[in-house]
């Protein structure tokens, strides 16, 4: 019988059950406000904004991918984004096969820019992306044998904070110089781009828009499910553990390696289907995804949220993208990098927990003092030692 | 190219004199053919003056080109029409005392060539050993057969050796393609051209003939092997040379930040900012200069220097003031900070300056290049080479000597026990810091004059400096110097077989790799605690 003290937290706590709510309405809201509602109706959704919804919500699954390993693992990866963009680019090469005969230089087999640097057959590694389950497999594994190669070696020999997010940028730097050669075979420096249609669906039309909305915010729960399963079970507590205090956990006998490793899998493949959901609703990937001020840019969402809240990383996601649509697009366009950069700064001074961190301290503060009025504000819940 | 043709031509002429009009065979003779006036005698004149090295026949060929070579009386004879109509005797140059009248030899367009011709010929016999020097090597370039005879001639005369090798090497050049020339005698040839070792030696030798004897195509096929062993050799000394000289640039980049990381722990990404800064400063200098006193141009980098030092050391110490100080224990939230100063930095020389390349001139003593055997060696280069190592050695000497540099190696190694001390730490962060910031700007000038000068120039940097550190071992100044030596080197030595870019993404696996090995680079600070 488990007492009450020995129980594990809810996988739903509040915050959470709040933000699948939100997810499940956006879900039914915007598909029936872009698809039900007259166009020239107050309430329409434009196409346009389903697919920009979209993207913030992959982006809210890439900041997921990074909160599960940097908030509970603290593990500051900054090459993220080349999970993210292998993850896209196997999509998009699924998404290119797809297009067939209807290419500009009209090749049944070949893609136009392979027709255009005069290569006379497919390369090896292209074969299979015609079939959508071998490229939906290829999401998960490509950036996940990457994280386990990587991860592997890393974790072994531990490399551990800075070096760790060092060498990791200098990963991410590689597979830029690499996706920009045009020999790599994947388009070079335009990458891929011009899709028709996915699942025999025409990849612009509304239909097809609201459905990939859908299942980016599907997998946004789902994979918001996952992390919490993951961090409230027991392996998550060794995980939280090893972010405390690494050496004590291997003292203790942990293979702490082998958490991590794990942990960093699990992160880059969720980080990969975010990039394969971002594809088809951007209508294009090149290497820039690769850069490491991309891979910079998803830790300052993660720090806007709140560091291991997952809710906040989420949040920290789409308003830090939100601001970029709206600040990038007007007047203030020049100013756009000053205000990020100001957010870099204002985030880490002033608010180290993020927006949803901070707010948990504030409302365990309120709890605390209506508890016992006059007590010191409780600190988080501390591991039993 | 002009003296190859004319030298040539005097030779084909000369070997005409040789074998057809063997009466006249000296100066004198050659005088009193040209006092016939006949044109056919004239030329055959001027082919034996080429010949005869007389300094007195370089006076008579050239008094010929101007129309002041006269003949007159009987017999006839020629003189020389000095300043004032004067006749002067061509070969004494003394006045002549009873003058006849005279008329100036005729020249044609064919004797106009000849006197070229023989007045290239008289430069490989000229009295300046520089003239002689040049001509044999335009001579060796044209590889002209008829030109033999003359080298023969002047090679038993020669003395200076520059000179000789030079003419032995233009008889080699000419001997090696020729047939009817013995095999002793092309083999020979081939091992004097085999001795020059470069690039024209080998297309010399590759061009020995299909129809050669074995013997001489064995000579040739080992000639070449060894040149190119040694031109292969050259080039390796090329790559290191480029090497060095990107790693002197890197540890230019990265030698600040290995004092902001190895001494407080802070990751700055904002560094390449303050590389970036540096380069502005120059560019407001020059500018400066430009507008006001162009005089001081060349001084321009010098006088950038230390103003780029106060600057971005300045810079440094109010960022440090302003946000990193709150952030000392937080490695990885000084990364996110720095990351946001990086771009506001960036996007405020972008509003200032425009997003463009801005253009920083080089002084004169950075132009310009020299060469030691196969290597060249541009100023500029080895300038940067030369000012990185100044800055590496008089930043150990303020870490080893100064009062500060003790406190901030005290601040490195213990912090709480140097402040236990009574060191103000407070105080040794925010100068570690300007100084870190300081010598980026610093290495902001010097790159200004290999880079772009634009607002991204510090993004291209950074993270090869902090490659650099990671790779030296953090806190290690020597870790630093042959991190970013070794890196600069090995990058250059990959280019050649795995290109550019290739070549980098290698480079950046080794390095990944390396930290595997040693995760804490390869100069590690030993200590005892298990979290290093």
């Amino acid at each position: 019988m488990s007492t009450s003290e020995t129980r594990p937290p809810a996988l739903l706590t509040t915050s959470g059950l709040v933000f699948l709510g939100v997810l499940g309405a956006a879900v039914v809201l915007v598909p029936a406000l872009n698809l039900l509602t007259a166009p020239d109706s107050a309430l329409h959704v434009p196409t346009y904004v389903v697919s920009l919804l979209g993207k913030y919500l992959t982006y809210a699954l890439l900041a997921l991918s990074v909160d599960l390993i940097w908030g509970y693992v603290g593990i500051l990866s900054l090459g993220h984004g080349a999970f993210f963009a292998l993850g896209g680019y196997a999509m998009g090469m699924y998404l290119m096969r797809q297009i067939g005969p209807r290419g500009v230089y009209g090749d049944p087999v070949l893609p136009d820019f392979m027709v255009f640097l005069n290569w006379k057959e497919l390369p090896w590694f292209w074969y299979g992306f015609d079939l959508f389950p071998f490229a939906a497999l290829m999401v998960l594994l490509a950036p996940g044998i990457l994280a386990l190669v990587f991860g592997w070696f890393a974790f072994r020999s531990r490399v551990t904070g800075v070096y760790l997010s060092i060498i990791t940028q200098a990963m991410t730097f590689a597979l830029l110089l690499a996706f920009f050669r045009n020999d790599m075979g994947f388009g070079g420096n335009n990458g891929l781009t011009d899709f028709k249609d996915i699942l025999g669906f025409n990849i612009q039309a509304d239909g097809t828009r609201v459905v990939l909305f859908v299942l980016s915010a599907v997998a946004l729960g789902l994979g918001y499910v996952l992390c919490r399963f993951l961090v409230r079970s027991h392996f998550g507590k060794v995980l939280v553990a090893i972010r405390d205090a690494e050496t004590r956990v291997r003292f203790t006998g942990y293979r702490a390696e082998n958490y991590k490793l794990v942990a960093f899998v699990v992160s880059a493949m969720l980080a990969g289907i975010a990039g394969a959901l971002y594809v088809p609703q951007v209508g294009i990937i090149n290497p820039s995804e690769f850069s490491p001020a991309n891979s910079i840019e998803i830790i300052v969402w993660v720090a806007v949220g709140g560091r291991g809240t997952l809710v906040g990383a989420a949040l920290g996601a789409v308003l830090v993208n939100y601001a970029k649509t709206y600040f990038t697009s007007g007047l203030l366009a020049p100013y756009w990098l000053f205000m990020l950069g100001g957010l870099f700064v204002a985030v880490t001074l002033f608010l180290p927990k993020g927006i949803v961190g901070t707010f948990y301290d504030w409302r365990a503060r309120r709890r605390a003092s209506d508890d016992i009025p006059g007590a010191e504000p409780a600190a988080a819940p501390k591991p039993a030692e | 190219m002009l003296l190859a043709l004319a030298v040539l031509s005097a030779a084909a002429l000369s070997a005409a004199a040789l074998a057809g009009r063997a009466e006249a065979q000296d100066v004198g003779g050659a005088l009193a053919q040209l006092a016939t006036n006949k044109y056919d005698d004239t030329e055959a004149a001027l082919s034996v003056l080429a010949l005869s090295g007389d300094p007195a026949a370089v006076g008579i060929v050239s008094a010929l080109a101007e129309g002041r070579l006269v003949f007159g009386g009987t017999p006839p004879r020629v003189f020389i029409q000095g300043e004032g109509g004067a006749l002067l005797d061509p070969l004494t140059r003394q006045p002549v005392a009873d003058a006849p009248a005279v008329k100036p030899v005729r020249v044609n367009n064919r004797v106009r060539r000849a006197i070229e011709a023989a007045s290239g010929a008289l430069s490989l016999v000229s009295p300046d050993p520089a003239k002689r020097l040049e001509a044999a090597q335009a001579v060796g370039r044209s590889r002209d057969v008829a030109a033999l005879p003359a080298l023969d001639a002047v090679l038993a005369k020669e003395t200076d050796p520059k000179v000789k090798s030079a003419l032995a090497l233009a008889r080699a050049s000419i001997v090696i393609g020729q047939a009817g020339v013995s095999e002793a005698d092309r083999i020979a040839a081939i091992e004097v051209v085999g001795a020059q070792g470069n690039q024209d030696a080998l297309a010399l030798l590759r061009s020995v003939p299909a129809d050669a004897s074995p013997a001489v195509k064995d000579a040739a096929a080992a000639a070449i092997a060894g040149i190119e062993r040694n031109l292969a050799l050259w080039g390796a000394a090329q790559n290191v040379w480029y090497g060095l000289s990107l790693g002197s640039v890197l540890l230019l980049a990265a030698i600040g930040l290995a004092i902001t990381f190895g001494v407080m722990g802070v990751i700055n990404m904002a560094h390449g900012e303050m590389v970036m800064l540096g380069a502005y400063t120059t560019f407001v200098v020059q500018e400066l200069i430009r507008t006001h006193n162009p005089g001081l141009f060349d001084w321009s980098l010098i006088i950038a220097i230390p103003l780029a030092f106060l600057f971005t050391g300045l810079i440094g110490v109010i960022i440090e003031r302003t946000v990193i100080r709150f952030l000392y224990g937080r490695a990885l939230e000084t990364l996110l900070a720095t990351w946001g100063i990086s771009l506001i930095l960036q996007q405020a020389i972008r509003t200032l300056f425009g997003p463009t390349n801005r253009e920083v001139g080089a002084p004169s003593w950075m132009s310009g290049s020299f060469e030691i055997g196969q290597l060249s060696i541009t100023y500029g280069r080895l300038w940067i080479i030369v000012f990185a190592l100044l800055v590496f050695v008089a930043l150990l000497a303020v870490l080893r000597l100064t009062r500060i540099g003790l406190e901030m190696r005290a601040v490195t190694q213990n912090r709480r026990m140097a402040a236990s001390m009574g060191i103000r730490t407070n105080w040794v962060d925010a100068m570690t810091f300007g100084l870190g910031s300081g010598i980026a700007g610093m290495a902001g000038v010097a790159l200004s004059q290999i880079d772009n000068v634009s607002p991204n120039l510090g993004q291209s940097y950074i993270i090869d400096s902090f490659l650099v550190v990671v790779f030296g071992g953090v806190g290690n100044l020597w870790g630093t110097l042959v991190g970013a030596m070794s890196l600069g080197v090995a990058n250059k030595l990959l280019e050649p077989y795995a290109g550019a870019v290739l070549g980098k993404i290698a480079l950046l696996v080794i390095v990944i790799l390396f930290i595997q090995k040693r995760p804490r680079g390869l100069f590690a600070l030993k200590g005892r605690s298990i979290e290093a």
